[in-house]
């Protein structure tokens, strides 16, 4: 670019006027610079993902085969097999996870927006909602470790679910207050003034109007805790076979089953991580595009 | 209507019979909505807790020799963080230097640059990078960046380099493996670039546009709207926006465990394998017993320690500015 530049420069004073014009050069140049990189920079964060997508997809649709929604996942070395345990493990603790987070999330967001509004109390838990927010999922993992599965004597995957509810009620508790606070005082006044007591308030007119904001966190949720691995390899670690029903033991799920999979020596191991990772991440995507377009359209509305 | 319900107030003399209900459902939902939020923050206390019980033992036996001790043997029981915090320093470091740029040309790109059409599926995009699970990113920094990275960059750099004073040894791989400091840097760069974009873009969206319309009134080119206007107004709270980066940076443990190398070696090169104290507790965690598994814990709670103050310190930064 700068040689062209310079190329250009050399040539134009004569025969046109500069392409910067009656503006300095290097100004001219500083800006052009910019322009360029800043889309650079745009297009190769686009290309990485991108590049991430099209290996999933080239590596991992090798792997899928009705084989790998019904099977169990295969010991070391042996061949076939499938992933449906780890799969069906994921959604079982996911779903925990969410259900556990929800009330939770929901209720504390708000406290924070109707209740404690800007009392100390609200701002000590905003602040600490935020740290929690961003703090390492593996931390969370070694704090479910020490507060189930040590008292409880082994991996379980209860204590993967709340792993993962601790993660996923921060995200909750702040799209819950963000979209509460967007209700217009006027409205809650209104159902004031008819005499509804402010639960009622609460729940039939924040939370109606703020309803699709609420669901897209949720589903934000959703998607945040659908890949965690850190904090599962602590509490419901993995194993080869369908899990017992009442979740105690190791319970497979594919994050870590991925990880597992994906550094070991076997080949069929390693198609079935790209497998799992293909519908794994094509899943959250799909997730977070769906929690997008929700909050879109309320918005337009 | 008005009328009407006038009538029916005053109709009803007992009032007290018609709230009787919903009192106490009233006092039950404020008080589950308050226990919900005081939740949040029994749990923080929790992990602090948490950690520091797990962690003692292996504070007490080895006082403050555990923190700069680089000795980690499981068979003499011998341990020490500083590898693992060196490690985790440096990633980070790398990843600020390579992230921040970019996120911030993102972030003007969006901004200033970009015609309005394009605008939400650029920012969908960059958006969608941060939903990529972190496992995903190990895989891909392990089995397709890896291997590149070792064939174009390692080996043609370190014959450069090799013999040279400093660089020489910064940049010299004796085994370009692919995996190392670096790539696991340049992976968790990838990772915060959506989070430190996106607030970045909010923070320049939040400055008035006449401030911007002004200085392109009296001839300013974008590089100059951006560098004297855009950049002192947003200051403070883009240094914030970093922080948090740099929060999830530290922290960051599966893209880190594939790419990082596992190693407990303190190295001069860059390109040489070491370990993180996110990697490492990954690594060991499941294995470990007895005073093993509490040091892991003493690794987590500096972990703790240093994200905890790095997003306080963020919090703080980026909420100074929205007051002032």
């Amino acid at each position: 670019m700068d040689t062209a530049l310079q190329h250009q420069a050399a040539n134009e004073p004569t025969t046109a006027p500069a392409p910067w014009g009656r503006v300095r050069r290097s100004r001219h140049v500083a800006d052009r610079a910019l322009k360029i990189t800043c889309t650079l920079f745009t297009v190769l964060g686009a290309f990485v993902l991108g590049w991430i997508l099209l290996m999933l997809l080239v590596e991992g649709i090798g792997g899928l085969s009705p084989a790998v929604f019904t099977e169990t996942t295969p010991g070391p070395g042996s061949q076939g097999g499938g992933i449906a345990n780890a799969i069906v493990g994921s959604l079982i603790m996911t779903v925990l996870g969410i259900v556990v987070a929800t009330p939770v999330g929901v209720l504390a967001g708000t406290y924070l927006a109707e209740y404690g509004k800007s009392s100390k109390l609200a701002e000590v838990i905003r602040f600490v909602n935020d740290i929690l927010l961003a703090a390492p999922s593996i931390l969370i993992g070694l704090f479910v470790y020490m507060l189930m599965v040590q008292p409880m004597g082994g991996y379980s995957g209860w204590a993967g679910g709340v792993a993962l509810a601790i993660i996923a009620v921060p995200v909750i508790v702040r799209t819950t207050e963000d979209m509460l606070r967007l209700v217009p005082g006027s409205l809650r006044e209104a159902g004031a003034a008819l005499g509804a007591p402010m639960s009622t308030v609460i729940i039939k007119i924040s939370w109606k109007a703020a309803r699709a904001g609420m669901v897209t966190g949720v589903l934000l949720a959703t998607a945040r805790i659908a890949g965690e691995t850190a904090p599962l390899l602590f509490t419901a670690l993995n194993n080869n076979f369908w899990f017992n029903p009442n979740l105690m033991g190791g319970v497979a799920n594919l994050p870590v089953m991925i990880y597992q999979f994906a550094l070991s020596p076997y080949e069929n191991w390693r198609e079935l991580a790209w497998a799992g990772a293909l519908i794994i991440t094509m899943s959250i995507l799909a997730l977070s595009v769906v929690a997008r377009l929700l909050l879109r359209k309320d918005k337009i509305r | 209507m008005v009328a009407l319900s006038q009538e029916r107030l005053v109709s009803s003399t007992d009032a007290s019979v018609r709230r009787s209900s919903s009192p106490s459902f009233d006092g039950l939902f404020r008080i589950a909505s308050l226990a919900s939020a005081l939740l949040v923050l029994i749990v923080l206390l929790g992990i602090i807790g948490s950690m520091i019980y797990g962690g003692w033992p292996a504070f007490s036996e080895f006082g403050l020799g555990f923190i700069t001790s680089s000795v980690w043997n499981v068979n003499e029981d011998q341990y020490g963080a500083w590898v693992a915090i060196v490690g985790t320093l440096t990633t980070a470091l790398i990843a600020l230097v390579i992230g921040v740029p970019l996120s911030l040309g993102i972030a003007v790109f969006l901004t200033q640059l970009c015609p309005p059409w394009l605008k939400r599926p650029v920012a969908t995009t960059i958006e969608l990078l941060a939903a990529v699970p972190s496992i995903i990113y190990g895989m891909w920094g392990l089995f397709v960046f890896a291997p590149l990275f070792a064939n174009y960059v390692q080996i043609p750099v370190s014959n450069i380099v090799e013999g040279m004073p400093i660089i020489g040894t910064i940049l010299y791989a004796r085994t370009p493996s692919g995996v190392g400091i670096l790539t696991a840097g340049i992976i968790l760069a990838i990772m915060i670039i959506p989070f430190i974009a996106s607030i970045a873009r909010d923070i320049l969206d939040q400055i008035p546009p006449v401030l911007r319309e002004s200085a392109y009134g009296i001839g300013c080119t974008t590089w100059e709207v951006v560098r004297n206007v855009l950049l002192p107004q947003a200051g403070v709270s883009i240094i914030g926006a970093v922080m948090l980066g740099l929060g999830r940076a530290l922290g960051e443990t599966m893209a880190v465990t594939f790419v990082v190398g596992n190693a407990n070696r303190l190295s001069g090169s860059l390109f040489d394998p070491g370990s993180t104290i996110a990697s490492r507790i990954a690594n060991e965690f499941n294995e470990a017993i007895g005073l093993q598994l509490n040091a892991l814990m003493a690794l987590g709670c500096i972990l703790f320690l240093v994200t905890f103050t790095v997003l306080v310190l963020a919090r703080i930064l980026v909420s100074r500015v929205k007051v002032g």
